[in-house]
């Protein structure tokens, strides 16, 4: 045995020749497996199962004309794009392959963009280069972007599109919780055109809380505000008593009284205990206020603070003075100026205060605070960086509190620090950090939110849209989204709008909020007398809606200043108002309009004009539409209702002049009087109807 | 031959691949058996691809008589891709186990199966359906929300108060199945575009061909037939069903 092997040496390389012919074998042998490699490739396997796949198909001839063999590669420089996808995933393109439910050979689901415009990995990530199916889709040692997990594929939408897009929801409520729950306080968010995000919400001043509040309700709330409002959006600090005692106690310390803002009233409140819930429900307080009611459900709007236990907050005094103009404790609130009177301001107030919880502070005793205390109390307030949302007096707003968030999509992996158990992803890092920030190391200051799953997923789909691509895509393919401006009306109607927080629901040229009609064309639109009546006595126009204009009890002088200002200033250019009479239509016109109305265009189905036969929930009352809209904005609006409120329900009917003047005509002979008796009757009911789907 | 060998190949190649699938071992002991398996709530419901279902998927373990049974052990299954939080889980006191579904990336409808043992260990087992819409159905719903649901779903809500008893004609919800798979993909753009007089149907259907643009159209019709149940033979889109291990 053990002469063998050197006999073998010998055979092989025993001389020159031999060695020679062996050492040329393997070389020749080691020149193969080039070739070998590349014929036993993952591409080319898929390639041939792609081939099998659709021999038998009655598409086989087009698919096999379409199909090329060897690799694909999608390659656009702008983007940064080499793809190679296309090489296994043969069928992306197919239109025929919709039955195909195996992968890599399904057909691409249609999206509005072209995918050799685009590529695949501007949107899915992976290694566009790779050529086998790990390299592509995991994460290796020599790659950072693994493939991107389904749920979170709408960030790649963002990474272009800075506003709201019909197609990607998730999307849409990531960035709106990013803005409404306090994150863009602490972290800034920079886009890549240069702007910076801004946040929605706007944390009340504390500089003169102990006007308003208690310090038992403070160290309570601070505890645990979900437990005092659970749809609260301030964060659980997880405080200690000692904290949550000192913080308080440094607030109150902290708090300088405004002049005037609290009053004592003579006026008593009235007698009739349902006064005060029926003022609350005329001044369509719940348009943004919610309560929890008795079922336990949040109904209500969600502009103003929910105000279920709101009698336990707030001193009464301090309601009363609100109440009577809350503009006295803080000019920028979107709480409009009612303009109550002393009665109307003391019975609201005990109606507001009665809505009390006596649990909520039961278990709170605290002993008057020590100057040691309160001198803690500042440095955690300085430490938690509260004056980050709150304006607090003596404390200035700290800069770069929390980390930068502008390329939190690509942060690499290696950088992390995950949790045991956690997979090692970015987007399962993010979500894990929204979810429990404390449980990374008890050190952060990161407070503790109480999202929902669907919140998280939407959180960590807008946070992955912030990344490098977006910043390396050509600034042209950057589609911008909605711009806020900062229109500011002038004058005195300009002043008696602010008074009035007009812009906390409607929105005029660009500025606003949605929850009202955008009034920028409202000077076309509608006519003098009724708008005057409007301001006096605000009726609803759409007898199915619950959030509804409140009457602000205006003078007659404020009336027609802002009546004025409306009808002068809020034109559209599109629409001149006294191009078609008000009246005047004859009886033939009207006829045909109502023929085309109830027959051809069937609007009854959406519009009540007749209360004893209409019964349309979805457009507004049309009984007195003749004394309430202009003709001329009547017509424009058939001929094209999106031209002049774009988004606006009503379909575009594409209707001939003929049908749209008859059908001005017609509405413009619906000028109420003898029918509003009726139609107010009607429109109680659904209101009623309204109020009682609203309770459930 | 040569191909067969290259197959060969690319099945070790996967193998390998997948060989980090980690063993799921139930350290779970079941305290009791039932007899039957029951839906409680949770199916057919609709989330985008990847995404979590709104609400949780509640089953119950009866035995016999009907009568809940506690700490059966309850074991959820489902193409992969598709994840339950908890995974298995026993039964409470009432029964019931419930879980967190999140849907594959693909679109489509998913079976989802849930199963318990029996006295004698024979397996039984619960399917349930859900459904996975993907990004035309997801813009269909969008537009269904804004434009159609407020006549064409009879419920209402706090925010919306339903049109469909006002309407003389009633209109079909997308949920009926038995109407809605008879007609075509064309009779529904038709109807769509046109309105209803284009089908001979009532004009309280208005023409929205001038609102909707031809890829909203088909957006709708995806997320129409999507909703369907009992859903479209044709077009339904793919059903995701585990096969046996």
């Amino acid at each position: 045995m053990n002469g063998k092997p050197t006999s073998l040496w010998q055979k092989l390389f025993g001389d020159s020749v031999r060695a020679f012919g062996v050492v040329s074998v393997i070389f020749l042998l080691s020149m193969a497996i080039a070739p070998a490699k590349n014929f036993f490739s993952e591409w080319r396997h898929y390639q041939h199962g792609y081939l099998s796949m659709i021999r038998n198909r009655s598409d086989a001839n087009t698919l096999n004309r379409h199909f090329t063999g060897g690799i694909q590669q999608v390659w656009l420089p702008e983007l940064g794009v080499v793809d190679r996808c296309t090489s296994c995933h043969v069928g992306l393109k197919e239109a025929t392959l919709t039955d195909v439910a195996s992968q890599p050979y399904r057909k691409h689901p249609p999206i509005p963009h072209n995918l050799d415009q685009f590529g695949c990995t501007t949107c899915h990530r992976g290694q566009g280069a790779a050529t086998t199916v790990s390299e592509a889709h995991s994460s290796t040692l020599a790659w950072e972007q693994p493939i991107f997990p389904a749920k979170y594929i709408e960030s790649s939408c963002g990474q272009c599109h800075r506003g709201q897009l019909p197609g990607t929801p998730q999307l849409n409520l990531g960035r709106a919780l990013l803005a409404r729950q306090g994150c863009l306080h602490c972290h800034i968010v920079k886009l890549p055109d240069g702007n910076t995000l801004k946040a929605t919400d706007d944390p009340p001043s504390l500089s003169h809380i102990a006007d308003k509040t208690s310090r038992e309700w403070i160290f309570a709330w601070l505890k645990d505000p979900q437990a005092y409002a659970s749809t609260s959006t301030m964060p659980n600090f997880k405080l200690s008593d000692d904290d949550a005692r000192d913080i308080s106690a440094f607030l109150v310390a902290n708090s300088t009284p405004i002049g005037g803002d609290t009053v004592s009233l003579s006026a008593k409140a009235s007698a009739d205990p349902a006064a005060g819930a029926s003022l609350y429900g005329e001044s369509f307080c719940a348009s943004c206020h919610a309560v929890q009611n008795a079922a336990g459900n949040i109904v209500g709007g969600d502009v103003g603070p929910e105000l279920t236990r709101v009698g336990t907050k707030v001193k009464p005094e301090w309601l009363q003075a609100w109440l009577r103009n809350p503009r006295a404790y803080d000019p920028g609130t979107g709480m409009p100026h009612y303009r109550f009177n002393d009665g109307q301001v003391a019975t609201l107030a005990s109606f507001v205060q009665g809505k009390a919880d006596s649990d909520f502070l039961a278990p709170v005793h605290l002993e008057p605070a020590t100057p040691e205390q309160i001198a803690h109390g500042k440095r955690l307030v300085s430490d938690y960086g509260c004056a980050s949302c709150h304006e607090i007096a003596g404390i200035k707003k700290p800069e770069n509190f929390a980390p930068e968030l502008s390329r939190i999509g690509s942060k690499p992996v290696t950088q992390l620090i995950f949790l045991s158990g956690m997979q090692h992803t970015l987007p399962d890092y993010i979500a894990g950090k929204i979810k429990n920030p404390r449980a990374f190391s008890p050190g952060l200051k990161m407070p503790q939110y109480t999202f929902t799953p669907q919140q998280i997923d939407a959180l960590t789909t807008a946070l992955l849209s912030l990344n490098d691509r977006s910043y390396s895509l050509p600034p042209s393919l950057s589609v911008p989204g909605r711009v806020e401006t900062d229109y500011q009306p002038a004058g005195k109607a300009g002043k008696l709008m602010t008074d009035l927080a007009c812009f906390s629901c409607h929105r005029i040229n660009g500025h606003g909020g949605d929850m009202a009609p955008d009034l920028t064309s409202e000077g076309s639109s509608v006519q003098r007398d009724w708008l005057v009546q409007f301001f006096k006595s605000p009726g609803t126009l759409r007898p199915a809606l619950i959030r509804r204009m409140p009457r602000f009890n205006l003078t007659d002088s404020e009336v027609n200043e802002l009546t004025d200002y409306i009808m002068t200033v809020y034109q559209n250019p599109k629409v001149d108002r006294d191009s078609l009479p008000l009246s005047g239509y004859s009886q033939g016109q009207i006829e045909l309009g109502k023929q085309l109305f109830y027959g051809k265009y069937s609007c009854q189905g959406c519009h009540i004009v007749d209360t004893k036969t209409d019964k349309g929930y979805i457009g507004p009352t049309l009984t007195q539409v003749g004394s309430r809209l202009t003709a001329a904005w009547i017509y424009e609006w058939l001929k094209n209702p999106q031209s002049l409120r774009p988004g606006t329900v009503e379909p575009n009917r594409s209707m001939s002049d003929e049908d749209a003047r008859a059908l001005t005509a017609f509405l413009m002979s619906q000028k109420g009087g003898e029918k509003s008796s009726g139609a107010a009757a009607k429109t109680t009911k659904n209101s009623a109807h309204a109020q009682e789907v609203a309770k459930r | 031959m040569k191909s067969y060998i290259a197959f060969l190949l690319g099945l070790v190649l996967l193998g390998t691949s997948c060989s980090r699938k980690a063993a799921l071992t139930s350290a779970l002991k079941p305290t009791g058996v039932g007899a039957a398996i029951v839906e409680s709530s949770g199916g057919k419901q609709f989330a985008q691809t990847g995404s979590l279902l709104p609400q949780p998927v509640v089953v119950q373990v009866n035995d016999e008589q009907g009568t809940a049974v506690a700490g059966a052990l309850v074991e959820f299954s489902a193409v992969p891709g598709v994840t339950f939080d908890p995974a298995s889980a026993l039964t409470d006191s009432s029964g019931q186990v419930t879980t967190n579904v999140s849907l594959g990336g693909m679109a489509g409808r998913y079976q989802i199966t849930a199963s318990t043992f029996d006295k004698s260990h024979k397996k039984l087992e619960l399917k349930l359906q859900e459904v996975a819409l993907g990004y035309q159905q997801t813009l269909g719903r969008h537009l269904n929300d804004q434009y159609c649901d407020r006549c064409h779903n009879s419920e209402s809500t706090a925010e919306r108060v339903s049109n469909y008893d006002n309407l003389e004609v009633k209109p079909h919800p997308f949920s009926e199945g038995d109407t809605l798979n008879k007609m075509t993909d064309a009779d529904l753009t038709a109807i769509i575009i046109n309105g209803g007089p284009a089908l001979q149907k009532s004009a309280l259907m208005p023409a929205w061909g001038n609102t909707l643009s031809k890829s909203d159209t088909q957006a709708l019709i995806a997320y129409i037939r999507a909703v369907s149940d009992p859903p479209p033979s044709r077009n339904a889109g793919p059903l995701y069903v585990r096969t046996a291990e």
